[in-house]
């Protein structure tokens, strides 16, 4: 191409220059996002100022508790939140597009072709009354011209790609005739039958047993890299991130608490509730009969308080969070804590003496 | 799939046995009552008693009296009427079952395109003005009882506009298929109208419910992720599941309408169906009536279940291994 065409090095960078904007963009940019519902209580603000970027080929995790708004922040960007009380402000572009508040035709065309979801629970989220190689191929044929036969013959070569032995008798069979853990390969099959560029796997290992979960987080990553997809992936598991994910969000009340590279966020996390999150990762050398926790319960999303959301939970709070803190930090690593610095090193040390010690005791 | 459908059949043959026997039971087997003289009539003789009782094999053991029964029932079809001596009980309910047939047959088809219709357009537009428009055409044509929406309707068409706008309308009575296909429509269209509007009512309600709750599934929110057209996500996947329920019901409700439960619109549109034979024969304690129309009406319930079973077994692929 630029052989041909060029007879100037002027030409030359004008054809580059798309090329290379197309590679260091990224691929979905999500800009201030914030969901809230009208209910009888009140508005409840499900999501709250949540931006964050998903390179190529990247995996972001987004982590928090129950009812953090991870999950509605990804069904609101693909337009299936349908309630009529909602209402969805900020940007999202998808390819440098912008997709919030699409026409649903057109969105249609995105959902399942450009951007594929895998569900939390593989026992309801397939159709009970059609067979699996049905419900795969109806996706390929709604995003493209396929014969049935031609779709057919694609969904078996998928559920042969995510470890479904015998898929050729398999395809004509149930969902209530797979395991939980092949079901969610179907779904995964399903997710990838029209080469999506973005995956985004909703706490896709909840519902499984824990052997199955690290199978399914295995194939994820194998199908990752031949199918050069990007991936958020949306758990409440702190294994899940350190296994699949490059990137990590860490969400509170509908709020990013901390952003950053995943070694950064589990090395040295800066927010408390980084601190509290990784503190409750069962540790099979400790001692301790209890599990960790982190004392109190989730706000209620009616009742936020005025500034700092983790602020009635936080151990560490002053003066400052009755300001709700901006997200703050260098480039790649930002949290939203009013402490400064070094106060974070020096109470992240404190505290994992204390875990070191007891592990050893 | 066949051999569920072999299973399935197999059982209802099996249960329309045990029927026939309780029936047979409690009609012919209940003491201190003598068929014999029932059969025979009131100013029968004792001799032409003890013959009827012969011939019947009264005076033998309870399974030969069994067997003979079925053999009067279904074979030689000679079994009579105790009040109208001479008539013959199996003819009558032959003779009655078109109507029937035609009547329920026909309603059904209207109640089904109707209600299911009108389920659907209500799930589809919930919470937009159509659908409690909907919902309250439902519910009044399931509070308005058929013999006085019959009786309405008479007065209307055959009376008060029967010059005018309803000229068309023939008086009441039924014109079999074979005869005139088109005076049989035109003789039972405002039957079936009205038994219709009671079964569209409930079923259009059913199904908005189950279309609702349907819509609220994790497969449904696939079937978005899927990028499929919301009417694809109804009628292909929230539809196909809702109607395993709307199809139990139909076998509960068709069966029985065919095994006399329309005797109201039957009575009120003067059709001489199964039902109007049922009601003049209880109301003459006519045993062998009572009992061949009982047995008639339990055949359809059956046979409308294994019907349905089969369908169910169709519609939902869990159902086949059970």
């Amino acid at each position: 191409m630029r052989s041909s065409t060029s007879s100037t090095p002027f030409s030359i960078r004008e054809f580059d220059l798309p090329d290379e904007t197309a590679s260091t963009q990224p691929l979905l940019e999500v800009d201030d996002l914030r969901v809230s519902f009208a209910t009888r209580g009140g508005v409840v603000q499900a999501v709250d100022g949540l931006s964050l970027q998903v390179g190529r080929r990247e995996v972001v995790g987004i982590v928090g508790e129950s009812g953090s708004g991870k999950s509605v922040a990804m069904y609101s960007l693909l337009g299936l939140v349908r309630d009529s009380n909602v209402t969805i402000t900020g940007r999202v572009r998808f390819e440098g597009r912008d997709i919030l508040g699409l026409p649903d035709q057109e969105m249609r065309s995105i959902r399942g072709h450009d951007i594929a979801m895998i569900f939390q629970d593989p026992m309801t989220a397939l159709t009970p009354v059609y067979n699996v190689g049905w419900q795969i191929a109806e996706q390929i044929r709604a995003h493209g011209t396929a014969t049935k036969q031609q779709a057919r013959t694609r969904a078996i070569e998928l559920l042969g790609e995510v470890g479904i032995p015998d898929p050729a008798r398999r395809i004509d069979q149930y969902p209530h005739e797979f395991s939980g853990g092949m079901r969610q390969r179907v779904v995964i099959a399903m997710a990838l039958s029209c080469n999506p560029k973005l995956l985004i796997a909703d706490e896709p290992t909840t519902a499984l047993d824990v052997t199955t979960q690290a199978q399914i987080l295995d194939l994820m990553s194998t199908l990752q890299d031949s199918y050069n997809s990007s991936i958020v992936i949306i758990t409440h598991d702190m294994g899940v991130i350190s296994e699949m994910a490059d990137r990590v969000v860490v969400m509170y009340a509908g709020r990013p608490a901390e952003i950053g590279a995943k070694r950064d966020v589990i090395r040295s996390p800066r927010h408390p509730y980084t601190w509290g999150l990784l503190g409750a990762v069962p540790r099979v050398e400790s001692k301790r009969s209890r599990l960790v926790t982190i004392p109190g319960t989730p706000v209620s999303p009616l009742d936020v308080p005025a500034g700092c959301a983790f602020g009635p939970r936080c151990d560490y709070r002053f003066d400052a969070c009755s300001e709700r803190p901006a997200l703050r930090g260098d480039g790649g690593h930002q949290d939203a804590c009013w402490l400064d610095e070094r106060q974070k090193v020096a109470i992240r040390q404190r505290v994992e003496s204390s875990i070191g010690s007891e592990n050893a005791s | 799939m066949g051999l569920f459908i072999i299973r399935r059949l197999t059982s209802a043959v099996l249960v329309m046995f045990a029927i026939s026997v309780l029936v047979f039971l409690i009609f012919f087997a209940t003491p201190g009552v003598d068929p014999a003289a029932r059969i025979a009539g009131r100013s029968a003789t004792p001799q032409i008693v003890a013959q009827i009782r012969h011939e019947f094999g009264l005076d033998r053991a309870l399974p030969i009296r069994y067997g003979l029964m079925m053999d009067h029932l279904f074979i030689k079809q000679d079994l009579s009427s105790y009040v109208n001596i001479g008539d013959r009980v199996v003819p009558q309910i032959i003779s009655a079952a078109p109507v029937t047939l035609s009547l329920v047959l026909g309603a059904a088809v209207i109640w089904l395109l109707v209600g299911v219709a009108g389920g659907v357009v209500a799930a589809a537009n919930r919470g937009k003005f159509i659908d409690p428009l909907i919902m309250f055409f439902g519910i009044a044509a399931i509070s308005v009882p058929a013999y006085w929406l019959g009786e309405v309707v008479n007065l209307i068409t055959q009376s008060k506009l029967h010059s005018s706008i309803f000229s068309w309308v023939p008086s009441s009575g039924f014109v079999s298929l074979s005869a005139n296909p088109g005076q049989w429509a035109l003789h039972l269209l405002f039957p079936w109208l009205t038994l219709a509007a009671l079964y569209a009512g409930i079923y259009a309600r059913v199904l908005r419910a189950e279309l609702v709750n349907a819509l609220n599934e994790d497969y449904v929110r696939t079937a978005r992720a899927k990028g499929l057209s919301e009417r694809r996500i109804l009628l292909r996947h929230a539809l196909r599941c809702s109607l395993i329920s709307i199809v139990s019901l139909f076998g509960l409700d068709f069966g029985a309408l065919i095994g006399g439960a329309a005797l109201l619109t039957e009575v009120v549109f003067g059709l001489p169906g199964v039902g109007q034979l049922t009601y003049t024969s209880l109301q003459n304690l006519d045993l062998p009536v009572i009992m061949g129309c009982v047995m008639y009406g339990a055949f359809f319930v059956v046979l409308a279940n294994a019907v349905v079973d089969v369908l169910y077994a169709f519609l939902d692929p869990r159902v086949r291994l059970a």
